[in-house]
């Protein structure tokens, strides 16, 4: 039971809302320390895994300088005019559209997406781009001031992280039905070690029905966020009306 | 190590990303606790650029300092320097659809990567480090869409490494939390924390109804991969633990139907906890996000609908094929 001491520390640590990486530390000492490491050798332990685990952070350091160079030229933009010219776009349907791509895609072995290189430059931009052109068909003269050009920002945050969740959705519960995908290996790898006999093929072919409902669910969410885009634009529309209002008098 | 693209020599590109940050860091008039940000992001660099030459230890003590730096609030981000709105207009109006061209030759690699260049090799010599060919393959496609992206803008490669170092800096300590989350699953594997929850669960409920055997097992491999962060590290314990004895041996459930979901099972845990940061934090903080736990929030719907529906799935499938 003492063993457990580290969890505790890790929700404690997260509901008091210190800083993770230290509650993440203390966590690995204490749980360390109870099971009779010296501090020196749980530093040992953090170094070689961090080391070892370098290739997490890859991703995000070789895709940002890219990125950033062309969100500096207007790639983020350039996105926006391009969404526009859809008219049925929404911002749930762009997210959507983009989960479908993605679980079929990594379904089939092909690894295209990722928060640095397809969320922040292309997919998030766009769905923003198309909440705001539902919000300026709500706007009327009114809406004319300066500045009130932008989406709420609590409308901007939810966009954002509904895309940021698609892209998790897509990734998680397409690449199972994979077979070479690393889940399917480890999995196989597992029962190798204990002698049970279990296909690759099997498991992946199960991975199926939960694909569907996990993209059905995506639907869902995206519907709900779609709600929630018109009536917080709706609201601020109403707002931007009657500060017109007071503007003419 | 027999490879022309290994994944050490993206190590070796990334250090030097994290050593440019340090030194703009130290250059930039406007930087907030310089010598806390400096030193953070030169330890950083140090680790990714002699990371398997120095002693596990040092490096240990070196992650200790980056904490610290982190925990008080030393590590900071300038104030926002990008271009301005109407100057990205003017060059994207200027550029057209030839600035979507960089952009797509990242997932274009991935997949020639995948298909094609994952199986070119000289001898005993591999193109792509074999054993993290995506990672190498990304890589390639970072650098080709670099090149070209420097090509259609005309920018100096200064260009790229203020903003690289920019939305690193943006994202901040939050980029070594995966690292960190990864080294705690390895201590609390070792430590043997994952055998004690099993038995807890196991020994708690009445799991001679085939039901409740079925729910343990996905309730308590998405909770378990909410502690660890890692569905990979929860499997082979939840598994050993609640799995096999009581859905395989006790109730002679299909191995492979209870494998699949379970692993699913637990990827809905992944998307409910601040422990899986690369998928939930990062991202928060890349796209700047005030709230750094709204992915999970915007997930915690799903996650719980998914895992339901496994529950189902696994109950009405398991014990019949």
């Amino acid at each position: 039971m003492i063993k457990l001491v580290g969890i505790l520390v890790v929700a404690v640590g997260f509901a008091l809302r210190f800083n993770t990486l230290l509650v993440v530390m203390a966590a690995g000492i204490v749980t360390g320390l109870v099971a009779g490491m010296s501090f020196h050798e749980i530093m040992e332990q953090f170094g070689r895994f961090f080391v070892d685990n370098r290739y997490m952070t890859l991703p995000v350091v070789l895709i940002v300088p890219v990125v950033g160079l062309l969100e500096r030229y207007g790639l983020q933009e350039r996105a926006e005019t391009l969404i526009r010219r859809a008219r049925a776009a929404t911002a749930g349907r762009v997210i959507l559209l983009y989960t479908a791509v993605r679980q079929v895609s990594i379904a089939l072995g092909v690894n295209i997406g990722g928060h640095p290189q397809m969320v922040r430059p292309l997919v998030a931009p766009m769905a923003e781009a198309a909440a705001r052109q539902q919000a300026g068909a709500l706007r009327t003269e009114g809406a004319a001031h300066a500045g009130h050009d932008e989406l709420p920002e609590k409308t901007k945050e939810a966009i954002r992280a509904h895309a940021s969740a698609g892209e998790n959705i897509g990734n998680f519960f397409g690449e199972d039905v994979f077979i070479a995908v690393g889940a399917i290996l480890l999995m196989k790898g597992f029962f190798d070690g204990l002698k049970i006999e279990v296909s690759v093929w099997a498991m992946a072919l199960w991975g199926i029905p939960t694909a569907l409902v996990a993209f059905a669910a995506m639907w869902w969410r995206t519907r709900v966020l779609d709600r929630r885009v018109a009536r917080e634009v709706a609201e601020q529309a109403a707002v931007q009306r009657n500060e017109a209002k007071e503007d003419a008098r | 190590m027999n490879s022309v693209f290994s994944v050490e020599l993206f190590y070796v590109i990334a250090g030097a990303v994290f050593a440019s940050v340090a030194w703009r860091a130290l250059r930039n008039p406007r930087q907030p606790r310089r010598w806390g940000s400096v030193i953070f992001w030169l330890l950083l660099a140090v680790i990714y650029l002699f990371g398997k030459a120095l002693p596990p230890a040092a490096v240990g003590y070196g992650v200790l300092a980056m904490v610290a730096l982190a925990a008080l609030r030393q590590v900071e981000k300038p104030a926002s320097e990008g271009a301005s709105r109407e100057e990205r207009a003017v060059q994207a109006e200027r550029l057209g659809e030839a600035l979507f061209a960089p952009a797509l030759l990242i997932p274009v690699t991935a997949v020639v990567g995948a298909l094609l260049l994952s199986r070119i090799h000289f001898g005993e010599v591999w193109l792509l480090d074999k054993k993290q060919a995506t990672l190498a393959a990304l890589g390639i496609g970072g650098l080709i869409a670099l090149g070209a992206g420097l090509r259609i803008t005309g920018a100096k490669p200064a260009v790229p490494v203020a903003e690289g170092s920019r939305l690193l800096q943006a994202i901040g300590w939050a980029l070594v939390l995966p690292q960190m989350l990864a080294a705690l699953g390895g201590i609390f594997a070792q430590a043997g924390v994952g055998q004690v929850v099993a038995e807890l669960v196991a020994s708690a409920l009445p799991t001679q109804y085939p039901f409740v055997a079925v729910a343990a097992y996905c309730v308590g491999m998405a909770l378990f991969t909410m502690c660890m962060g890692n569905a990979f590290a929860a499997f082979p314990v939840i598994t050993l633990g609640i799995g096999l004895p009581l859905i395989v041996q006790q109730h002679h459930g299909n191995v492979a139907i209870m494998a699949g979901i379970g692993m699913l099972s637990g990827y809905c845990g992944t998307l409910m906890t601040p422990m899986a940061a690369n998928f939930n934090i990062v991202p928060a903080m890349l796209l700047e996000l005030r709230d750094k736990n709204a992915v999970i929030r915007a997930q915690v719907p799903l996650a719980l609908t998914i895992l339901a529906a496994n529950i189902a799935i696994m109950y009405l499938c398991v014990f019949r094929f």
